[in-house]
């Protein structure tokens, strides 16, 4: 039995009206939200692991909801969170030493996940909710053939038989653009591609017509035009299927390309949630902005790329204050002192900064840059570059080496 | 060849040695007539030098068993036993499959496909064929237990009956005794032979016990963790702390030896180190991709360990079992030398040798060639067990 008595079982529609009162509360932290549409929703999500160090706080507070038929880009470094947020979806975080901590909540069309039954959870993985991963290379069983691999997902979800399920294994691949699928289903994983092989783990996902596929960086080990294919794939079956996406990714080309939604974490927080247009067009959080500048673009002429000094801290030692305050170029006292809620912007959107509060202190800094960015390549590099940033590692190495 | 599929995107199967290439090739008429009447030849003919070697071979083993046994299969009918029966139905079923999958093979060998659906146990076998070592080991295991399951029909003696001990007592090998006979009179060929049936039987069952016990363990504990896996390992490591020698002899001496019994405590003694070997392997292969996706999938625990780690660990598995064949042959060897395992009149390798041992100096033979069979044999299955490893493990893979 679900948290708000919702029985485990059949799809009724989601209780709105019993939610709302409580979300109603929160919801500035995601902006202009509709909760008559909602798939998923995740509260105020804590995911935990209790390690020799102390308790890493690896997701710390996440919420986000996510619509039918919308593609929701969750985008950070390494080290994040992002992608124990999507397992606590899935449910899948190991137990021990990962928790997710009580007062999270995760729905989906109203049923509160957290709380079901690793039963109940089997039935929905697979049926309604599926995954993908980053590694096609290692995500299929090398001693099945794909064909099997399907049909096993088909059978045991759809209650196919054998022969049933073979066939419709073959319209699987077809669906998913694997070329000559009436032979290629009994091959084995080692026999196939890179992108082939995604597209083998994104026709067992989808086997079952998930509401909710979560896609945890699957483009990232495939090179750039099969990337491109993939992404059309997911978009293509987003549109015949009618699911909706998380799509998990660090590459944030993938996110402007394809996501309708954006939501920017940073040390186990969401920092910055809105449409793809706002945050490519104009990122409010300085986070997202230092992200941003990271991203090299064709047309531009060769100079430094900028990029973020230092990297994520610790899990289990978030900074006091706002969790981004040492990496920032825009800093104050304040942010060394108070954490920063979710503040509404004046575009509808949130940003987890405190330059909300004051934005004409934006103005006043040069921003990331200044960090070392913006002078030529090569000549400038020995002099006059500021401490910590790239350059400055770069001309330790050298140094390093030379001696 | 003609339905290979050509697209960059799909690999060329790395490994595809010339044979594939020979093989592709479709066998003409008189290969197919040849084959009827001689299992084998057809191949050779058709160019699969490899197969048709090993068909020919086998096939002949059998005939000849045939013949050796023509007395003894026509005698059954009268006064038949369920040895006999049981030979006599492995024989029948050995022929009719030899000949039937020669006739099959030969047909489909030229519409074979080669590029799709090259599975890992198949290229496996790819490599082992080139390991002649291997092979050699792979012909004496099968050799011998081919010889244990026809024993009724191979034997040229009774194993047990003794005979008059002064007349045929200790003879020394003849032509009527090739290896010649012990101190009752009785064969030692015959006793060896049927001695293999013991000795093979009991490492074989043994194993299997082991094996199934171990990899259930191991999987299980591997795959869940925690405290289930801190009971597993820890009642696993109890069990390996039993100085086994010691076990064995206790439990013979409390419940007496009898073969069934000597089969169970080998296998429930062995389990804990393939235990180990599979839980060490478990351990790397449920953090692989595939596990996660089928946990994100919804199978089950006892689905994701049996249908989807088992068969991922079997390759070590295969390995160690095959090494632990020759180890349990040499362990109930030792078991009836020192009178605790298979109790005369019944012949083992082990207590042949044992019986032998008195009479080394005037009949050498009586314990040597016993002895040879266990060396043999323990050969034959360390280098098949090798010969596997190299296969099935790439890494090793030269």
């Amino acid at each position: 039995m679900s948290q708000n008595g919702i029985p485990d079982s059949g799809f009724q529609a989601p209780e709105q009206n019993a939610r709302s009162s409580e979300s109603g509360i929160r919801s500035p932290e995601t902006g202009n939200r509709n909760p008559e549409s909602a798939l998923l929703e995740v509260r105020n999500l804590r995911t935990y692991f209790d390690t020799e160090r102390g308790v890493a706080r690896a997701v710390d507070g996440v919420s986000f909801e996510v619509r039918r038929g919308e593609i929701l880009g969750i985008v950070g470094e390494s080290g994040c969170g992002k992608s124990v947020t999507s397992l606590s979806i899935m449910r899948l975080v190991p137990e021990p030493p990962g928790r997710i901590v009580d007062g999270s909540s995760i729905r989906l069309r109203g049923e509160e996940l957290t709380t079901a039954t690793a039963k109940r959870m089997r039935q929905i993985r697979g049926n309604d909710i599926a995954m993908i991963f980053q590694e096609p290379m290692t995500s299929l069983n090398p001693v099945y053939t794909v064909g099997d691999q399907v049909a096993e997902a088909l059978r045991l979800h759809r209650g196919m038989g054998r022969r049933e399920a073979r066939a419709e294994a073959v319209g699987v691949l077809r669906t998913v653009g694997v070329p000559n699928p009436e032979k290629r289903v009994d091959s084995y994983p080692h026999e196939l591609s890179g992108g082939q092989r995604q597209r083998v783990m994104i026709g067992m996902a989808l086997c079952c017509e998930p509401d909710l596929l979560v896609a945890d960086e699957p483009t990232t080990a495939l090179d750039v035009t099969i990337q491109a294919q993939i992404l059309e794939l997911l978009l293509e079956l987003r549109d015949r299927l009618g699911m909706a996406v998380i799509l998990i990714t660090h590459d944030l080309g993938v996110v402007a390309e394809v996501c309708d939604r954006v939501a920017v974490m940073y040390a186990g927080q969401i920092v910055e949630q809105g449409t793809a247009t706002q945050i490519f067009g104009e990122p409010r959080h300085p986070y997202t902005e230092g992200l941003l500048q990271s991203v090299p673009r064709l047309g531009e002429k060769a100079e430094r790329l900028a990029s973020i000094p230092g990297v994520v801290p610790a899990p289990t030692h978030w900074p006091v204050g706002c969790r981004f305050h040492d990496r920032c170029p825009y800093g104050w006292d304040r942010c060394v002192r108070e954490h920063p809620p979710l503040l509404p912007t004046p575009d509808g959107r949130v940003s987890r900064c405190w330059l909300e509060k004051e934005p004409e202190r934006r103005l006043d800094s040069p921003g990331f840059r200044a960090l070392g960015a913006g002078e030529p390549v090569g000549a400038d590099r020995e002099r006059g570059v500021p401490r910590g940033t790239p350059a400055d590692v770069d001309a330790h190495d050298r140094e390093g080496n030379a001696r | 060849m003609t339905d290979r599929v050509v697209d960059e995107t799909v690999r060329e199967p790395g490994p595809a040695a010339p044979e594939t290439a020979t093989s592709d090739r479709a066998p003409g008429a008189l290969a197919r007539i040849v084959s009827l009447v001689l299992p084998g030849v057809g191949h050779v003919l058709a160019g699969h030098a490899f197969v048709g070697m090993w068909l020919v071979l086998l096939w002949g083993a059998l005939l000849g068993s045939v013949w050796l046994g023509r007395d003894a299969i026509r005698a059954i009918g009268a006064a038949g036993s369920l040895d006999d029966w049981v030979a006599l139905v492995t024989l029948a079923v050995g022929l009719l499959l030899v000949w039937g999958w020669a006739q099959r093979d030969l047909a489909r060998a030229d519409t074979r496909k080669a590029a799709i659906g090259d599975s890992q146990w198949r290229i496996a076998g790819r490599h082992l064929r080139r390991d002649p070592l291997a092979l050699a080991g792979a012909a004496v295991m099968l050799g011998l237990y081919l010889v244990a399951v026809l024993a009724p029909f191979l034997a040229p003696y009774d194993p047990i009956a003794q005979g008059d001990i002064v007349a045929t007592g200790f003879l020394s090998p003849s032509w009527e005794h090739w290896f010649g006979t012990d101190r009752f009179g009785r064969d030692v060929l015959t006793r060896m032979i049927y001695g293999a049936r013991i000795s093979l039987t009991i490492a074989f069952v043994a194993v299997t016990i082991s094996i199934i016990l171990g990899t259930l363990v191991g999987a299980a504990a591997g795959y869940f963790g925690g405290k289930i896996d801190g009971a597993l390992m820890r009642f696993t490591d109890m069990v390996l702390a039993f100085p086994r020698l010691i076990l064995l002899i206790m439990i013979v001496a409390l419940f007496g030896a009898s073969i069934p019994l000597i089969i169970i405590v080998l296998g429930l003694t062995q389990w804990p180190s393939s235990a180990r070997l599979v839980r060490g392997e478990v351990l790397s292969l449920r953090e692989r991709e595939y596990i996660q996706a089928a946990r994100a999938l919804g199978y089950g625990s006892s689905r994701i360990v049996l249908r989807h780690l088992v068969p991922n660990v079997l390759a070590p598995v295969i390995v160690a079992a095959t090494l632990g064949i020759g180890n349990t042959i040499v362990l109930e060897a030792g078991l009836s030398f020192l009178g605790l395992g298979v109790q005369p009149p019944t012949p083992s390798w082990g207590n042949m040798v044992a019986d032998g041992g008195q009479s080394l100096i005037g009949a050498w033979w009586v314990a040597t060639f016993p002895g040879l069979a266990i060396v043999v044999s323990v050969l034959a299955f360390n280098l098949l067990g090798d010969g596997l490893r190299d296969a099935l493990d790439p890494r090793l893979r030269t």
